[in-house]
């Protein structure tokens, strides 16, 4: 495997991870070719030319244009070329396809809560079935974070204030470092965690065996109870407030004439923000619930819309 | 003949150092002062690497981790780096090289340099009294919600030294378009004056950004108005964009003069004119206009949209080209020279291989893909103090060494300088290049404690620093030495063609006895390799 021909360096364990790893040789041998000539020219010229020796110094290099000409234009073509390379494989890194298994993630001062549907939850630790796509929506409690797997050569911000998804992918069962990449205080370097990639069985056996706890969607219907959200968006209230019932993915048509997706992102903002993007023939009367939830009841009040998706 | 009185001999008097309006009494205040905020910094610096050489925490906790490495960044970046080659050697030879008796404000350079202290003072006030935590970047929301540390006041230093960068950048544009001698084109000004041109407008037009970026975050932390936290209706993205907006252009700020001295000390030591003189000298500004359009390379994993991404990381390989012909250029200097191996062009040589290393480095991070798993990673960090310290502080070494003569009218040990410059380029290389591949292996920057899979590259790079503390720290004796007890200096050691190289050494008040006439292309050197006075 060419991968294992870099010395010091571990291979990737995703498909992607093993594109960044050949873009990395690439830059390595453009590398190493530039620094070998300019080291082989200046040694020969330092030892050729030293005051005192000896050598033929005539017929000097007047004209100078030419030789710019050709190396600005070669140093260009290289370096178009590499910039192609590195961002065809950024797209394909950075792609996410909605998958059914979605893993959440809150970053905070300085630990990563994951949390997985069923509502099995876990600290500074992330269990995921091997060779399957997860997405990752990931929110950050206060400061900025940045999800960092350097085994899958893949890293996000966690910036607070909105949802971040990532997509990852481990091929081979083990045991994996998170680190926090973006410093975030004190503790920046303790905000690190494992990611145990595990054969589907096992991870099937794994989310059984958690301690019982109840879906994430079922506390965040409790949560909209709670919070008093059912009184208008249930349907019974004197106040008109649009149903949620079949709402999550669908297009949502806005009082200002235009139209959403009605995303995580957008439940989000409509939850804190719920003035800025009002839904048609609708009254801008809900207040914002901004400070008044946390990070993780937004997540379950999300997965909870979420989950009446599939209702008429 | 050695005249009798000089700059240095004139008056002895405190007042007459404190309110002086010489260029090169100024350039000596600046650099007393850089020294002294060189070794704050290289002491963060010594104890950040003396942590690291375990992976446990054991010399200092946390906060204070965190607190030395934002102390070095900010000394070394705002208190170091960018002052250092314009306000000393920038103020001291730029009058010399184009025959004029002082800048062209000479007031407002005084006043500079009171602006600057200012500025140091406050910093170093918000050091003492208890330190700031956030890094030299001031992230937001951390700053202005999270951080229990002196921000404002360590930010009000850097925001008061930034009037001095910009009344610098200020007076050196002036007196390059207004004080030149008769004669003195500009396609015969010597590539020093060039790059440091570039870096003048880059600081004029930069650093007003900072002072707005550091005033928003003042703003949001004290008053809790909405701008970078998003609680409050503010965006943390906003703060990085302008932040960027000046500090990556910093980093040229940083690297062009570095790149200017090398001009001269390649082309003096190796007898010959600078190969395309004008695409160096056009390279310089190049680089100064490109190097606005990239501050988005910072922020490829930030959630900046990806066609964002896209054009910041073409328009970064685009700032590459002129760095990469620069280089070319020097090395086809040496060709056919007379080559001599003076402490200067030691000095030299190792810039062009430090430098080389790190601009190369510096596409690995350009390219999209990879940058994902190396931002934020040692790899940065080693990329940046291979542009930053094996660039521009070696390139600061070689030029402190070149000018030294002219500056103190004495000779050095040339010993003990050559014996110097190849510890600090071995030194150097032993502390940063495992920084590469620890970055490669995914080392998060910023840690205190690490997993112990990472420590043999660790313990190797605080080995390395060891080496280097040393060899920094050898100039301070034997150019101290020199500068009371030296052998003392012809008016041109080098036999050089500038014109700094005519009058005497040190030179008097007003720098020339007669007004110098320039008669042709600078760096003339005959057939025999000598070199041939301007206005001979």
């Amino acid at each position: 495997m060419w991968r294992q021909w870099i010395p010091f360096w571990h291979p990737g364990l995703s498909p992607h991870s093993g594109d960044v790893d050949l873009l990395f040789t690439g830059l390595l041998i453009a590398s190493a070719l530039v620094v070998g000539l300019l080291f082989f020219l200046l040694t020969l010229f330092c030892a050729r030319y030293r005051a005192g020796n000896q050598t033929d110094r005539n017929h000097r290099v007047k004209k100078s244009w030419h030789w710019e000409v050709s190396w600005t234009a070669a140093s260009f073509v290289c370096f178009l070329g590499l910039f192609a390379w590195g961002a065809s494989v950024f797209f394909q890194i950075y792609r996410t396809q909605i998958d059914e298994h979605d893993v959440f993630v809150v970053a905070k001062q300085w630990m990563w809560k994951t949390q997985h549907p069923g509502g099995q939850a876990e600290i500074d630790a992330l269990h995921i079935p091997v060779k399957r796509p997860i997405r990752l929506v990931m929110a950050s409690q206060d400061v900025i974070h940045s999800f960092y797997i350097p085994a899958l050569r893949l890293k996000h911000d966690v910036v607070p204030g909105r949802y971040q998804d990532l997509e990852i992918e481990i091929d081979k069962p083990g045991h994996y470092h998170l680190f926090c990449a973006e410093y975030c205080g004190t503790d920046h370097s303790g905000m690190i965690g494992e990611v145990v990639a595990m054969e589907p069985a096992d991870f099937s056996n794994w989310l059984t065996q958690q301690a019982p706890s109840s879906p994430l969607a079922s506390e965040g219907g409790q949560l909209f109870r709670e919070l008093g959200c059912s009184g208008c968006h249930g349907g019974g209230g004197t106040v008109r407030a649009p149903p949620l019932e079949g709402v999550y993915g669908k297009p949502v048509p806005l009082s200002d004439g235009t139209t959403v997706i009605a995303d995580d992102r957008y439940i989000r903002d409509s939850i804190l923000m719920p003035r800025s993007q009002v839904v048609a023939s609708y009254q801008p009367v809900m207040p914002s619930f901004e400070g008044k939830v946390s990070e993780d009841q937004l997540l379950r009040l999300v997965i909870y819309i979420k989950s009446l998706a599939g209702h008429p | 003949m050695m005249s009798d009185t000089n700059y240095l001999t004139t008056d002895f008097t405190l007042r007459s150092w404190f309110l002086t309006t010489d260029h090169k009494r100024i350039a000596i205040l600046y650099f007393a002062s850089l020294i002294v905020f060189f070794f704050i910094g290289g002491a963060a610096a010594t104890l950040i690497r003396i942590e690291l050489a375990t992976p446990q925490a054991d010399l200092v906790s946390s906060d204070v981790y965190n607190r030395l490495f934002t102390m070095h960044g900010i000394i070394m970046v705002w208190f170091f780096l960018i002052p250092s080659i314009p306000n000393t050697l920038g103020n001291f030879i730029v009058p010399l090289m184009i025959g004029a008796r002082d800048l062209a404000f000479p007031r407002l350079n005084l006043m500079s340099w009171y602006i600057f202290m200012l500025g140091g003072c406050t910093t170093l006030f918000a050091i003492f009294a208890g330190g700031v935590d956030t890094g030299w970047t001031f992230y937001t929301p951390f700053s202005t919600l999270y951080s229990n540390s002196y921000v404002i006041v360590a930010a009000a230093g850097v925001f008061i030294a930034g009037f001095s960068s910009i009344l610098t950048g200020l007076n050196f544009i002036v007196t390059i378009h207004r004080l030149r001698a008769p004669g003195l084109t500009w396609y015969r000004l010597p590539l020093f004056l060039w790059s440091l041109y570039a870096t003048s407008v880059i600081l004029v037009l930069a650093t007003p950004v900072l002072a707005i970026t550091l005033l928003l975050m003042a703003t949001e932390r004290f008053f809790g108005v909405g701008i970078f936290d998003p609680r409050i209706g503010g965006d943390p993205l906003l703060f990085q964009h302008l932040f960027w907006f000046y500090s990556h252009p910093a980093v040229y700020i940083m690297i062009l003069p570095g790149m200017g001295v090398i001009n001269e000390l390649i082309s003096c030591f190796s007898r010959k004119q600078v190969f395309g003189y004008k695409f160096v000298a056009w390279c310089s500004l190049a680089i100064a206009a490109v190097g606005f359009l990239v501050w988005g390379h910072h922020m490829f994993v930030s959630g900046q949209s990806l066609v964002a991404s896209l054009v910041f990381s073409f328009m970064s390989f685009i700032v590459a080209v002129p760095s990469a012909i620069k280089v070319f250029n020097w090395t086809a200097t040496l060709h056919k020279g007379s080559i001599h191996f003076d402490a200067p062009m030691l000095y030299a040589l190792g810039f062009i291989g430090l430098f080389t290393v790190g601009g190369l480095t510096g596409l690995f991070l350009a390219c999209l893909a990879y940058d994902v798993h190396a931002t934020d990673t040692y790899f940065v960090v080693a990329h940046f103090h291979y542009i930053m310290v094996g660039g521009m502080v070696t390139a600061y070494f070689g030029g402190l060494h070149y000018w030294w003569p002219k500056i103190t009218g004495r000779l050095y040990s040339e010993y003990w300088a050559r014996t110097a410059a190849v510890l600090i380029f071995f030194g150097f290389n032993l502390t940063f290049f495992p920084q590469f591949i620890l970055g490669a292996e995914g080392m998060p920057r910023r840690y205190h404690v690490y997993p112990p899979e990472f420590q043999v590259w660790n313990v190797l790079s605080s080995g390395g620093a060891t080496i280097l503390a040393v060899a920094y720290l050898m100039p301070l004796f034997y150019l101290g030495y020199s500068a009371f007890f030296g052998k003392r200096a012809p008016a041109n050691p080098w036999d050089a063609p500038g014109l700094e190289w005519q009058t005497s050494s040190p030179p008097p008040e007003h720098n020339f006895t007669t007004q110098p006439v320039v008669t042709r292309d600078p760096y003339q050197y005959n057939e025999a390799f000598q070199a041939e006075p301007q206005n001979a």
